[in-house]
């Protein structure tokens, strides 16, 4: 393969069918052109969606309460529901082992202030696990933890921007913040990916904040991650069973869409999930059709060339060209033209999506591109295309006569 | 060199079949040169094909410097093709986008040789026919005369046992002609052995053994006064 001499002949006879190998390479160029603008758009739509769950992870549900729309087991329509405490233990007990991660949420507005600096910002609080939910990545200092909860410690984990905000050039670890009158020690400071509403949240355990807030064990939202072991459709009939579970609690009816609201992301993923496989099908379907399209194209050229150069093939046996000798020819030419228009194909298929991929943002499209495993992955497809393109007319090449070839007619 | 026992060899033609060499016993020693006579379609090309493994007798033997040439893989008979016989044809057969030298070393190619070494012996063997300034032209920048120098350069390349020429002067006006017959001479004078089909009278006479064939079978097989091609240059 790495014979030099053999390359010279194949360039010869590349250089022999100039406009021949153009044509045929040119349909292999347009397969993987089309299947590398195809991938990458499909890429493009699969990274939007990526970053529309970035925030949270993507095997998250969160459980909201409502007010009733429908009486139920003599209870009247337009009832408050409020989860409590209780409710939290419930799930953690009854659904242990299909929960990966846990937290209860208490909303609060509060007015905070450091000094001269003032400023309104959301309270959450929540319990530990509330970090891996949300993806919080705590810069300095640490977290919420249990001890904070068993202690109903008065500590809060301040957003970046929360930091900037009120402690200007310096730092806030250790330092108290003032939220509505009253001081607590600022253990940690993080940043969030999902935007900067997300870094102007403060934490502070979920214990703290109904002691101080309402002296009560109520809780605003429960969110958790499901295990993340289990398929979208276990984990889709896990939080039907979870909803179930939770309306018999409540005395809620089965209908009620809003008394108890369940929203499982596996929901959505799933079914993105099964838009990209698709998609990603039909770019396979589409980029394969284009590709043998080419590779009878080429394998057709390639007949006609062997044809043409019957005799010089005849010439060459009666010289003592082995067997081997000519099919390996045949096979390497082809081959080459179609890794080499495959090539081509790809290098402009991306520039295309260099070119035109900040402009498809708005379709949805984020920054489409080609990965390396694609680009491993096609060559060793054209190398296959290429061998499938040659065989044949190796095949026939190998079986001229040089009797035959040689005959002066 | 070669021995020849009963041979035989038909081409199917249609349903029949057309028998073109019916029994042919023929032994050339080393260092001979051989005309192979005979009007158009007695098969002299044919047997000439058989003798350089192009073709393959339907009966008889057929044996080269010791070897028995019998059921040859194309691989085989593409190594024997390539070590011991060195074609000349009428229609000098070169191969048209490759030029003098490169068309004289692509037997050395296939014997696996360097190219360096290909480049030297392909120039060795263009000096000797005259032809070294050429190295570099194409076929089809040469004459009928030249092109078959070549090819002879190129049959010879390989320092084959055997040279075998179909109708080598067939192409060529009659002064070209001894040209080529001259040089020929001078390779046999060296120890070549040659088998030359012609049937020209005057190229056979410039032989040493005239073999004529008719109809399939040697109806004379003779030795001769060799006439000198140098005489008419
Ligand atoms: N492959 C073939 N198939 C069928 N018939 C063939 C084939 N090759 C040769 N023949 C026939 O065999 C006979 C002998 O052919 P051959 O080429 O040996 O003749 P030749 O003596 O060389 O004639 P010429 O002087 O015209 O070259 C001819 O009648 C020819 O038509
Ligand atoms: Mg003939």
């Amino acid at each position: 393969m790495f014979d030099r001499d053999l390359w010279r002949e194949i360039f010869q006879s590349i250089n022999m069918n100039r406009t021949r190998t153009l044509l045929s390479g040119f349909t292999v160029t347009f397969a993987i052109l089309l299947f590398a603008i195809l991938f990458g758009i499909t890429n493009g739509l699969t990274n939007t969606f990526d970053e529309a769950f970035k925030d949270d992870a993507t095997n998250s549900i969160f459980i909201n309460s409502g007010r009733t729309t429908q009486a139920n087991k003599g209870l009247q329509a337009g009832r408050q529901i409020q989860f409590k405490n209780e409710d939290y233990d419930y799930i953690k007990k009854e659904f242990g082992d299909k929960v990966q991660f846990i937290t209860a949420r208490v909303y609060k507005n509060v007015n905070a202030s450091f000094q001269n600096e003032k400023n309104s910002y959301s309270v959450r609080a929540v319990h530990p696990d509330h970090q891996y939910l949300e993806n919080t990545k705590v810069t300095q200092g640490r977290y919420i933890n249990q001890l904070d909860l068993n202690e109903n410690t008065k500590v809060v984990v301040i957003g970046r921007l929360v930091e900037n905000d009120l402690f200007l050039k310096t730092t806030a670890i250790g330092k108290y913040i003032n939220l509505n009158g009253i001081q607590y020690k600022v253990v940690g400071v993080f940043e969030d990916d999902g935007g900067d509403n997300e870094e102007r949240l403060i934490y502070m355990p979920i214990s703290t904040a109904q002691q101080i807030y309402g002296n009560n064990d109520y809780i605003d939202q429960i969110n958790l991650t499901y295990n993340p072991a289990m398929g979208y459709d276990q984990a889709i009939a896990f939080s039907g069973l979870l909803t179930k579970k939770l309306k018999d609690r409540f005395s809620v009816a089965e209908s009620d869409q809003r008394a108890v609201r369940v929203r499982n992301l596996a929901n959505e993923a799933k079914g993105i999930n099964q838009m990209t496989t698709g998609l990603g099908m039909i770019v396979l379907v589409i980029g394969f059709g284009t590709l043998i399209a080419g590779v009878v194209g080429i394998s057709n050229i390639m007949i006609f060339i062997v044809k043409e150069r019957t005799k010089e093939i005849g010439i060459r046996k009666a010289l003592g060209a082995s067997p081997k000798s000519i099919v390996s020819i045949i096979l390497m030419e082809s081959i080459f033209i179609t890794v080499i228009a495959g090539f081509l194909g790809l290098v402009i298929g991306m520039g295309v999506l260099e070119l035109v991929g900040p402009s498809l943002e708005k379709f949805f499209i984020k920054d489409p591109k080609v990965s390396l495993s694609l680009v491993v992955s096609a060559t060793v497809t054209l190398i296959a295309a290429g061998g499938i393109a040659g065989y044949l007319p190796a095949k026939k090449a190998s079986k001229i006569k040089p009797i035959v070839a040689l005959r002066d007619d | 060199m070669l021995k020849i026992n009963k041979l035989h060899k038909s081409y199917p033609i249609g349903d029949s079949s057309l028998h073109v060499l019916k029994g042919i016993d023929l032994s050339v020693e080393s260092g001979e040169m051989v005309a192979i006579m005979g009007s158009s379609g007695s098969g002299k090309s044919t047997l000439l094909n058989i003798i350089g493994m192009l073709d393959e007798a339907d009966e008889g033997d057929y044996i080269l410097d010791n070897v028995p040439i019998k059921n040859l893989t194309e691989k085989k008979a593409a190594i024997y093709r390539n070590r011991f016989l060195g074609f000349i044809f009428q229609s000098f057969n070169l191969i048209n986008y490759k030029n003098a030298l490169d068309n004289v070393a692509l037997p050395l190619y296939y014997q696996g040789l360097k190219r360096k070494e290909r480049i030297e012996k392909g120039l060795f063997h263009l000096e000797k026919v005259g032809l070294k300034a050429w190295a570099e032209h194409l076929p089809s920048e040469l004459s009928g005369g030249q092109k078959q120098r070549v090819a002879i350069a190129r049959a010879l390349a390989a320092d084959p046992k055997l040279l075998l020429a179909d109708e080598p002067t067939g192409a060529l006006d009659t002064t070209t002609s001894y040209e080529i017959m001259a040089f020929l001479q001078q390779l046999n004078d060296e120890g070549k052995t040659i088998l030359i089909v012609t049937h020209e009278e005057d190229i056979a006479d410039m032989c040493k053994r005239i073999v004529r064939l008719v109809d399939g079978v040697i109806m004379e097989d003779k030795f001769v006064e060799q006439v000198r091609a140098s005489q008419y240059v």
